[in-house]
């Protein structure tokens, strides 16, 4: 673009001034238009140290509740497994609920209540799922724990990592490899139990009775477990996972984050005694001794600042409150704060947070409806068809005959004899072809026939309802609204 | 696009946008180009194995002989056969049994209507609607007025050998004038509501006995057995109800033939037989009397 043409452009668009016009943008690349770029590590993979803290801690303690997922396909509820999503006959079983399709609605609201958890997890405190939750930064950090047994510290692995390819090298990686491989066949074969008995499922692995479809599942879950968590590791976080991209974007200046602390910490250099007759340099607190990054396991430097490679699992954290316990400095050179909090800001209640708000609204009316679904659940449910050809049809006797086709479905575990009759307009009869034997789980279909007086139909469609009653149980009944439809009155 | 090309050794094809992007010329990569001359070779084992190139009035055959609609006559066989044996034991029951045996055996009906639903649509529907719902001028079959009987017996028979309808013009003598006609066109309505002992229609009443309508309608506007002729006391009507409609049918009747043509105006009702159009059909038509049954007025 030659200067005459910026020169118009500038003057046509000067009423919409923005940054760009005092710019050069001839050399669009981001850092000329003032976006600083940080860092991804692409070095090979992160070996992070290993440090103890508080924040370890809390890793170690919800890394623990993940053993609930290996162990809950083993509990036991009235002689069958407690938590079993049966496929085949289309019911869920989750201790003493049973879920048929038609309550599937539910899943919907878990799903959202789940979703909307994240969102205000995250406007709180940042990325906490990433940090301590999250399935693939807990398996990751068991490998890497595996690994570290086995391989012994960073430096060491690094240095395995650059060696050529030797027969020593395989078997020292090998046992390391068995390990991974037994937890990514563990982590497969749980997440199939909840779809197919366990213990049948470890008894036909034994027979080698398994199908196609569990041992292909099984076998290709356990090898991208050990793909992702043992390979790819913080590539995951920084380059797949969509997860951690919308959880960047749903933080706010309020959310607490671990962030250094700029002003305390710099300028940043190493602490050394004064020569007699120098005057001692004034340095900031951060000794510059790379701890925090050391202990990263997605290789960021924190001291840049909040970026999208940070995981804020807080081990940085503890590895510089170690430092500063050793150079008698007060703790907290990096932990948990809002970009509002450096600014001088006043710290925000959550409730006058509006997204917090929003969330949690919205969470609480998805567990309401999960609530008021699980206590209204009805044992037996009725959908009534109409005929659509023909709509109607004109009797002899000058009535005019409807036809329904009802499905009842029995969601309890005893057989029922349910009957069906119908109420509307007082001239109304009705013929059931059938009383249904309905067994569980299933679906049994009564044809009706109803029938009412030309002369009683004021409207084209004439509201009628359907009842259905367990015979054994008279307690047991269902309700449908339908239309009863004419011809238009004349 | 800029003219000059600050960049001439590094092998760009001289394509340069804002100053400094530019279009390399790099080879593509070794394992694209293997499986580009491997897409070669599978046209031409394509080109020889399948019917490929069209010729004048054919096209080339292929090596294999495959064709698509004859492979899609060998699975349709396998449905076929799968078919033919999962309901070996209904299809038996459904030719040993009569019809009226079929109905009181509720699972063989379900299986009668169910399979039936096809062979509706594609013989029946065109006239009687989908579902029986009649058609101007065809009868419904999901109503309870029969023309020649409801009973499963009668269906079966109506369906096996056709019904041609037969009702004369201007009377069974045709000696009815266009003001008879007037008259009993207003008592056959008034029959209809339930009001043909009304005095206002007594002419009209004078008028059908004239006609000797009687004589397959029933004294009472009755038919005493179903044998075509329309039940006048009764809602439904076998042609519109209209007076004009009740007129033009009284008036040039049904099927009526001068000289081997039909007159004009009269009404046509004829039901072809349908033993010869079925396949299959002596379990097919007591299938469809199940169906046409079970629409909702069977006797």
């Amino acid at each position: 673009m030659s200067d005459v043409q910026k020169e118009m452009k500038s003057n046509d668009s000067n009423h919409m001034a923005s940054l760009l016009d005092e710019m050069n943008t001839s050399n669009k690349n981001l850092q000329n238009i003032g976006v600083e770029l940080l860092t991804v590590h692409t070095e090979g993979t992160v070996h992070a140290k290993r440090i103890s803290g508080k924040f370890r801690n809390v890793k170690w303690i919800v890394m623990a509740l993940w053993s609930i997922f290996f162990l809950s396909p083993y509990l036991r509820w009235d002689g069958n497994q407690a938590i079993l999503f049966d496929l085949a006959d289309r019911q869920f079983h989750i201790f003493w609920v049973t879920i048929l399709p038609q309550d599937i609605w539910m899943l919907a609201m878990i799903l959202l209540f789940f979703a909307l958890l994240l969102a205000a997890t995250t406007a709180v405190a940042g990325r906490l799922w990433c940090g301590y939750a999250c399935f693939h930064t807990v398996w990751m950090d068991a490998f890497t724990w595996i690994e570290e047994k086995f391989e012994g510290q960073p430096n060491k692995r690094i240095a395995l990592d650059n060696e050529p390819v030797s027969f020593k090298k395989i078997r020292t990686k090998f046992p390391k490899w068995v390990a991974w491989a037994a937890i990514g066949f563990l982590t497969g074969f749980s997440f199939v139990a909840y779809f197919d008995p366990a213990f049948d499922l470890w008894y036909r692995l034994f027979k080698f009775e398994w199908t196609f479809t569990e041992t292909s599942i099984i076998l290709g879950l356990g090898a991208a477990t050990v793909f992702f968590a043992g390979f790819l590791r913080e590539q995951v976080c920084i380059g797949f996972c969509p997860y951690a991209r919308i959880q960047g974007a749903m933080i706010d200046t309020e959310t607490v984050v671990p962030t250094y602390d700029v002003d305390r910490g710099e300028p940043r250099g190493r602490m050394r005694r004064a020569k007699p007759g120098e005057e001692a340099p004034q340095l900031g607190d951060c000794i510059d001794c790379n701890l925090c990054v050391a202990v990263c396991p997605t290789g960021v430097d924190i001291r840049k600042g909040q970026q999208f490679g940070c995981i804020t699992c807080g081990l940085c954290i503890d590895a510089c409150d170690s430092v500063m316990e050793k150079i008698k400095k007060p703790i907290g050179l990096i932990r948990y704060a809002s970009l509002a909090e450096f600014a001088g800001k006043p710290f925000v209640p959550l409730f006058k947070r509006p997204r917090v708000l929003v969330y949690t609204g919205i969470m609480t009316f998805a567990a309401a409806m999960l609530v008021w679904g699980l206590l209204t659940m009805s044992p037996i449910d009725i959908k009534v068809l109409h005929e659509r050809a023909p709509l109607f049809v004109q009797m002899s006797d000058g009535t005019i005959q409807n036809k329904y086709y009802a499905k009842v479905v029995n969601k309890t575990d005893k057989p029922m004899n349910a009957k069906i009759t119908v109420t509307g307009p007082k001239s109304l009869m009705y013929i059931v072809d059938k009383e249904l034997h309905v067994i569980p789980g299933e679906v049994g279909t009564a044809e009706i026939l109803v029938r009412i007086p030309t002369q009683d139909l004021k409207e084209i469609n004439t509201p009628i309802e359907i009842h259905v009653q367990d015979m054994d149980k008279p307690a047991i009944k269902a309700d449908y609204d339908s239309m009863f439809i004419g011809p238009r009155p004349r | 696009m800029a003219h000059h090309n600050p960049w001439p050794d590094e092998g760009n094809t001289g394509h340069i946008w804002d100053e400094d992007l530019r279009e390399l010329d790099n080879p593509p990569p070794l394992w694209w180009m293997l499986s580009f001359y491997a897409g070669f070779v599978m046209i031409i084992f394509y080109a020889l194995y399948y019917p490929t190139i069209p010729l004048e009035h054919s096209h080339t055959k292929g090596l294999a002989g495959w064709t698509q609609v004859g492979e899609y006559h060998e699975d349709y066989k396998v449905l076929k056969d799968w078919r033919k044996k999962k309901f070996a034991d209904q299809e038996e029951k459904l030719a040993a049994l009569s019809v009226d045996q079929i109905l009181k055996d509720k699972d063989l009906t379900t299986y009668a209507v169910k399979t039936s639903k096809m062979l509706f649509g594609d013989y029946c529907a065109a006239c009687h609607g989908a579902g029986g719902q009649g058609n101007p001028d065809f009868p419904v079959l999901a109503d309870d007025d029969w023309l020649w009987g409801g009973k499963p017996a009668q269906i079966q028979a109506t369906i096996t050998n056709g019904r041609i309808g037969n009702m004369p013009a201007r009377g069974m003598m045709g000696n009815l004038t266009d003001e008879d006609i007037n008259h009993v066109a207003d008592y056959v309505i008034a029959l209809s509501n339930g009001k043909g002992n009304d005095p206002s229609v007594a002419a009209g009443k004078a008028v059908y006995t004239k006609g000797m309508c009687f004589a397959c309608h029933g004294p009472a506007g009755k038919p005493l057995a179903p044998a075509g002729a329309a039940n006048l006391t009764d809602h439904i009507w076998r042609f519109a109800g209209d007076k004009d409609d009740v007129i033009r049918t009284i008036k040039y009747g049904v099927n009526v033939k001068k000289n081997g043509e039909l007159i004009a105006h009269t009404r046509n009702a004829v039901m072809p037989a349908f033993k010869e159009r079925l396949p299959n059909p002596e379990v097919n038509i007591k299938r469809l009397a199940v169906y046409v049954y079970s629409l909702g007025g069977g006797q």
